[in-house]
């Protein structure tokens, strides 16, 4: 039996959805139908296929991690570089995809998100590319923490508009996003960076994605003559996992396996695990897994990693959980920060410390599987950005 | 179903005027202070009152209300406190529906909010985020305790569109007059008689108007058009700013009595 993976008008099972003022739907139509054509228009297509093919550096390789598989109970692992893409993750797919779209429409000027400023970053870079003007929201907590990015995306014209109400974060971050959204909504594109978000977003940014999962599973099938034993991928809002994920859902036998921020420790209530420690609701335009209270409203999360630190989740890991086709674990800081000294050390790879989420969920599910398994991770993000988080975490004087 | 909110417009549809809506957030600028402000506003003239259930992520909402929301979650404001409110407004004679968000009702129980503004004397409800596709178990409790869905439309919405969702909406239809979040402005812009003249193509539902009406002046230039002038933000700065709470609730009462008036001059 085939497992329903595309969503129906806009629904992941009783996920998904359009909660949203009204004000926005025919903006979310216009997305919709744009986004519809693009996937029949050959010359988009195309046009994208080059993009990547010349400037992100598509395909991206898969590394062997033989030192570091050592301490994973000897199973094989490999690692979906990402992070050589450029501007250094994952997000640069959806960007360009979702610029192609903007410029497509009509709009000039798009607006984003972002919280580990990975997103920000490579919304700036794709309209400084295809020339188009680019607001991005932050919480000015993160300013703070990413204060590098906040200069990268400066440098590449963007305007980065530090967000102050609510919890300072990302969460406040989307809400600044959507205030300004439904005021320019006829001249603006709202970029949004994740697979959360009012229908189409979780889709579409999905389908912009999901040539990670594409590649990839060619090329462990190359590599090794089979099938992965286990897909693994850190968990914020899901772009990154579900763009592994997806091409191997129809897989059976792969288990997909999502790691999401357990911070202090998801019984610590100090966390951003949103399927492990939340419930579902409804937060930023879907239905999904939320971390609320008892009177619906949203509970702050805890994350060392920026990029995770998010009390919502993108609604088709909210289904692919409860239909039992993904597991979604919580890995604490501390272990997060383990695995990515470890691949620092064994590997000469540096990972976003989102991205270690994943490597530590590697060394327990390793163990688990022993040495015949194969484990295919999505290295999602590179670390540049997180080095004085990690000077800071490791003690290392700046 | 005929409603308290329903029979507001009636009535003012034979004074020949608009009816004056306000909005105020439960628990806002404290539980004492809300029961207070919303008795305040019931003296001074106002035809029915919009309580505010706050919510932790409110896009619709500008600074001046998000401000208010904080205080007032701050202040652990939960549906009890919404619904005590409800019924402080109904107990004062004025029609009473709660504003809010999507995820408190959800969480609190969808049938179980609808029969809690019943049993509290509302009227009903008005979900700027509820879109009329994921209204389904909403509109059988509406209908089932007889209470009205109020839905917000918008200048960007399209009259195909309108059409769909003014026949899902009973009580009025609320008219966002500007592409925006809520909030006080100088001009309510040319797009709002517009967006009345559409919604009256589509339904016989009273249209009120929301976001950006301060004045008296304003309020006379909507009820020119509209059949209900919903004015929130306005009050909520009288609130923040005053030095005290009896000064907030002079001011007010101040505003509406203006308002009042204003509601009366504008046909």
């Amino acid at each position: 039996m085939s497992i329903q993976t595309s969503e129906v008008l806009g629904h992941f099972g009783q996920y998904g959805g359009r909660f949203v003022p009204e004000a926005l739907i025919a903006a979310l139509d216009e997305l919709e139908n744009a986004h519809n054509a693009s996937k029949s228009d050959p010359d988009f297509q195309a046009e994208l296929a080059e993009l990547h093919r010349t400037y992100t550096g598509r395909p991206s390789i898969i590394t062997e991690a033989k030192r570091f598989a050592e301490h994973a109970g000897g199973a094989r692992i490999l690692l979906k570089r990402e992070d050589l893409n450029h501007t250094g993750s994952h997000k640069i797919n959806n960007v360009l995809g979702q610029a192609l779209l903007t410029k497509k429409m009509g709009k000039k000027r798009i607006i984003a998100e972002t919280g580990a400023g990975q997103h920000g970053v490579a919304a700036a870079t794709a309209a400084a590319l295809l020339g188009l003007e680019c607001v991005v929201y932050m919480g000015e907590e993160d300013t703070r923490r990413q204060s590098l990015n906040v200069a990268r995306m400066k440098l590449l014209g963007a305007e980065v508009v530090p967000v102050t109400s609510g919890s300072r974060t990302l969460k406040d971050a989307i809400n600044e996003a959507m205030r300004d959204w439904v005021t320019n909504v006829a001249t603006t594109h709202y970029m949004l960076g994740t697979v959360a978000g009012p229908h189409p977003f979780p889709t579409m940014v999905r389908d912009f994605h999901k040539i990670i999962g594409e590649e990839a599973r060619e090329q462990v099938i190359a590599l090794t003559g089979k099938l992965p034993d286990a897909v693994l991928a850190c968990i914020g809002g899901g772009s990154n996992a579900i763009g592994i994920f997806h091409a191997f859902i129809q897989d059976t036998g792969v288990r997909l396996i999502g790691l999401e921020a357990g911070g202090d420790g998801v019984e610590t209530g100090r966390h951003a695990a949103t399927i492990t420690g939340g419930s579902a609701g409804v937060l930023h335009g879907t239905r999904s897994y939320v971390l609320q209270d008892a009177n619906g409203q949203t509970v702050e999360s805890h994350s060392i990693s920026a990029g995770l630190d998010y009390p919502g989740v993108g609604p088709e890991h909210a289904y692919l959980h409860d239909i039992g086709r993904a597991e979604y674990r919580a890995i604490n800081d501390d272990a997060a920060m383990a695995a990515f000294a470890l691949l620092c050390r064994t590997e000469g790879i540096i990972p976003a410390i989102e991205t270690a989420h994943a490597l530590a969920g590697a060394l327990v599910i390793g163990n688990e599987l022993g040495p015949d398994a194969t484990l295919l991770i999505n290295l999602s993000g590179r670390g540049d950005k997180d080095v004085q988080t990690a000077a800071q975490y490791f003690g290392i004087p700046l | 179903m005929s409603t308290p909110l329903d029979a507001v417009f009636q009535k003012v549809r034979s004074e020949n005027r608009a009816a004056l809506i306000a909005y105020i957030p439960a628990g806002f600028p404290s539980q004492s202070g809300c029961a207070k402000a919303i008795t305040a506003l019931a003296a001074a003239g106002v035809d029915a009152i919009e309580i505010g259930y706050p919510y932790s992520d409110p896009v619709m909402d500008g600074p001046t209300i998000q401000e208010a929301a904080e205080i007032s979650i701050k202040g652990g404001t939960n549906a009890a406190d919404v619904f005590s409110a409800l019924k402080t407004a109904s107990t004062a004679g004025v029609a009473a529906v709660v504003m809010t968000y999507w995820n408190p009702i959800e969480k609190y129980g969808v049938d179980a909010f609808a029969k809690s503004i019943l049993d509290n004397g509302g009227s009903g409800v008005i979900t700027p985020d509820l879109t009329i596709e994921e209204s389904g178990r909403w509109l059988e409790a509406t209908t089932k305790h007889g209470i009205n869905p109020i839905y917000v439309v918008a200048p960007s919405t399209a009259d195909a569109r309108l059409a769909q969702v003014v026949a899902k909406t009973g009580g009025f239809v609320y008219a966002a007059s500007v592409m925006g979040v809520t909030g006080a402005r100088n001009d309510v812009s040319v797009d709002a008689s517009a967006l009345v003249s559409r919604v009256k193509k589509a339904t016989d539902l009273p249209v009120s108007v929301g976001l950006g009406v301060s004045t008296r002046e304003q309020a006379k230039q909507v009820a020119a058009y509209a059949d209900g002038v919903i004015v929130g933000s306005a009050f909520i700065k009288l609130l923040l700013n005053a030095k005290s709470e009896q000064e907030g609730l002079d001011a007010i009462t101040a505003l509406a009595k203006e308002l009042a008036l204003g509601v009366r001059e504008g046909r």
